[in-house]
């Protein structure tokens, strides 16, 4: 193929990107310490609450998924062969 | 009663069925022409009943106006403009004007005013909506049809009893708040739920929306779902229930939607995800919850087609629809990835988008009423929208790995299509003042604050750590995960076969065995009544006087034991 590599091909520029999300991460965190949160609920008040909540639930939402694939996944075929 | 109001709904449905006779320059002005006629046309209507109509001992208001229902309405004919201009291309003549017609009933239920009318406007959808897949013209499709149309003409029977129940209870046929205090009303919740793709049925709606044209997912993404939304803030606002009901919803659709491999059946889970916000704040009930569950839907409608298009738009272009099969698209479709990808945003809520301002009302209802546990999955499932839609979608169809696919850009009418909506989501992001004047009740909400926007980058972002750190996790299998449709699928079949068909082998031929008795027994009677039978011939007198005697004899007998 002759066509011209994206910028986004390089594996420099994803590491580049890599480090900017990571510098942007550190940054949300670092900001509630400037912003007034106005925490309602007590266990909102904990430093950084929704950075640490969001990344917990996420990996649990993905541990339960993988969970229930042990019991439900099934080939994409399953339901052709009913009809063939 | 006005005079001389024109139903915008009716306006859609005969102007769909006007659409097959137009051809070439016509027929593309007039598929975004008209919706947006209904548009003006649903703009009209004003507070109050419109249309009064004797029906049996009943007045009915096939045309009612309020802010709710102008709402829907509107969001409902600006779907049709862009799903129109979108399936402009589109070579089967069947599918536009089906899906006028199916939007056309869409606004005829946001603008009824009593339960007859929204029953017939229901069913409408339903034939509309099959009418959609059916277009497509595959054997899978046509199949997915059957099924889809199955469950809901049940959803169907279910709401016509309830609401004949409730008519008949009350005498009032008029669509209001309803309370869940008979048997009726139930069921009038349970055939709103059903199209709301709510539990235990809810299967039906990955099962379908997938096997329609690139187009026609599109259209069918916007109206039943957010028809039953409609239905459900105004007939059940405030049921607890709801709101267990919605949480499920979300979660639910989170998980299947990380287990999918087929694109677009990822984003027809995370409608059900979606939905579930919605269900989850009607089920608050509060004004600002009703609010956020209204505004979630206008907003959603624009996002999820924005992102439909754009998973449309590389069906038609690859004829691929898995992610283990697509990847790094970005290279030559560039616009329809950066469409997707501001859908993804929109769908994630992230701030200068248009979920932004919508779902946070429904998080701020549950934190104005103390639900910690309410607000805490609420908050978990906003994580859990941008892992599963927000950046699952983009990442494995636009980038990832390269695939070596090189598709060119749909053509330019979908081109436009993206556009304008990516442009709603964005406007609506930054002004949400217009969108929040349509609503309902008076917001009070100020959607950009620093501890909001804080907040909800953190949620976000660390999802999508948590995204790529877990990615190994996440690589796509030629899977499916099964789901309650395999219960109508596979189950019910494999006992029809199974267990019905012997049962039903066995009583034939009890029945045969019975049917082979009677007629024995009958002709016995017959041969004996014959001139010569037993029972008919003529009897000598001397043995009948020997019966005569034996019988009497035996009297005796008896008589003394």
């Amino acid at each position: 193929m002759d066509e011209k590599p994206h910028w986004l091909d390089h594996p420099s520029n994803v590491k580049l990107l890599w480090r900017g999300f990571l510098v942007v991460l550190l940054l949300t965190v670092l900001a509630g310490l400037f912003v007034p949160m106005h925490p309602h609920f007590a266990i909102e008040a904990i430093f950084g609450f929704n950075a640490w909540y969001g990344f917990l639930v996420c990996a649990l939402m993905i541990v339960v998924a993988k969970g229930l694939a042990l019991l439900l996944k099934r080939p994409d075929t399953y339901y052709d062969k009913d009809h063939d | 009663m006005t005079e001389g109001l024109i139903h915008p709904g009716l306006v859609l449905i005969l102007g769909a069925l006007l659409l097959p006779f137009l051809r070439g320059a016509l027929r593309s002005a007039a598929i975004v022409a008209l919706p947006l006629l209904v548009l003006a046309l649903v703009w009209q209507v004003p507070d109050g009943p419109a249309w009064q109509l004797r029906f049996l001992d009943y007045t009915l208001a096939p045309l009612q106006g309020d802010k709710l229902s102008r709402l829907f309405a509107t969001i409902f004919s600006l779907m049709a403009a862009g799903g129109g201009l979108f399936a402009m291309t589109q070579k089967s003549r069947v599918e536009v004007p089906a899906a006028f017609v199916y939007a056309g009933s869409a606004i005829g239920v946001a603008l009824a005013g009593d339960l007859v009318t929204v029953f017939v406007f229901w069913e409408l959808m339903a034939v509309g909506s099959t009418l959609v897949l059916w277009s497509q013209g595959t054997d899978a499709s046509y199949r997915a049809a059957k099924r889809y149309l199955m469950i809901h003409l049940m959803g169907g029977v279910v709401l016509f009893a309830g609401v004949t129940g409730h008519i008949v209870a009350t005498g009032d046929v008029s669509f209001g708040r309803m309370v869940l205090d008979s048997p009726a009303n139930w069921l009038i919740l349970i055939g709103f739920l059903v199209n709301a793709g709510a539990p235990p049925l809810s299967a039906w709606l990955a099962d379908a929306y997938p096997e329609a044209s690139w187009s026609g997912t599109v259209f069918l993404s916007a109206f039943t779902t957010k028809t039953a939304v409609y239905v459900l803030i105004r007939g059940f606002p405030g049921t607890e229930f709801l709101i267990w009901v919605g949480l499920f919803m979300v979660f639910y659709g989170i998980i299947y939607a990380l287990l999918e491999n087929d694109l677009r059946r990822i984003l027809a889970y995370s409608i059900i995800n979606q939905v579930g916000f919605m269900i989850a704040g009607i089920g608050i009930g509060t004004e600002m919850a009703l609010n956020g569950a209204a505004a979630h839907a206008f907003a959603h409608i624009i996002y999820k087609a924005l992102l439909l298009m754009s998973a449309g738009s590389v069906v038609l272009m690859t004829g691929k629809r898995k992610c283990s099969e697509l990847g790094g698209l970005f290279h030559t479709m560039p616009l329809t990835a950066a469409c997707g990808t501001i859908g993804a945003l929109a769908i994630s809520a992230f701030p200068l988008t248009s979920g932004f301002i919508s779902k946070s009302m429904v998080s701020q209802a549950a934190l104005d009423g103390h639900f910690l546990w309410v607000w805490l999955l609420l908050t978990a499932a906003s994580a859990g929208v941008f892992l599963h839609a927000g950046i699952k979608f983009p990442w494995f169809v636009f980038f990832q790995k390269d695939s070596g696919l090189r598709p060119a850009e749909p053509p330019a009418s979908m081109q436009w299509a993206m556009v304008a909506f990516s442009f709603l989501c964005i406007a609506l992001g930054i002004w949400p003042e217009p969108l929040y004047a349509l609503l309902p009740y008076t917001v009070n909400f100020v959607p950009y604050t620093g501890a909001h926007v804080v907040s909800q980058l953190q949620l976000l972002l660390f999802s999508g750590l948590a995204f790529f750190v877990l990615l190994p996790y996440l690589k796509r299998t030629l899977t499916i995960t099964l789901d309650t449709d395999w219960i109508w699928r596979t189950l019910l079949p494999a006992l029809l076969r199974n267990v019905g068909m012997p049962l039903a082998k066995a009583w034939n031929m009890l029945l045969h065995a019975a049917y082979v008795l009677i007629m024995e027994s009958m002709s016995l009677v017959l041969y004996q009544h014959r001139q010569d039978g037993r029972f008919a011939r003529t009897w000598s007198t001397r043995s009948m006087a020997l019966w005569v005697l034996v019988l009497l004899l035996g009297f005796l007998v008896l008589y003394y034991l």
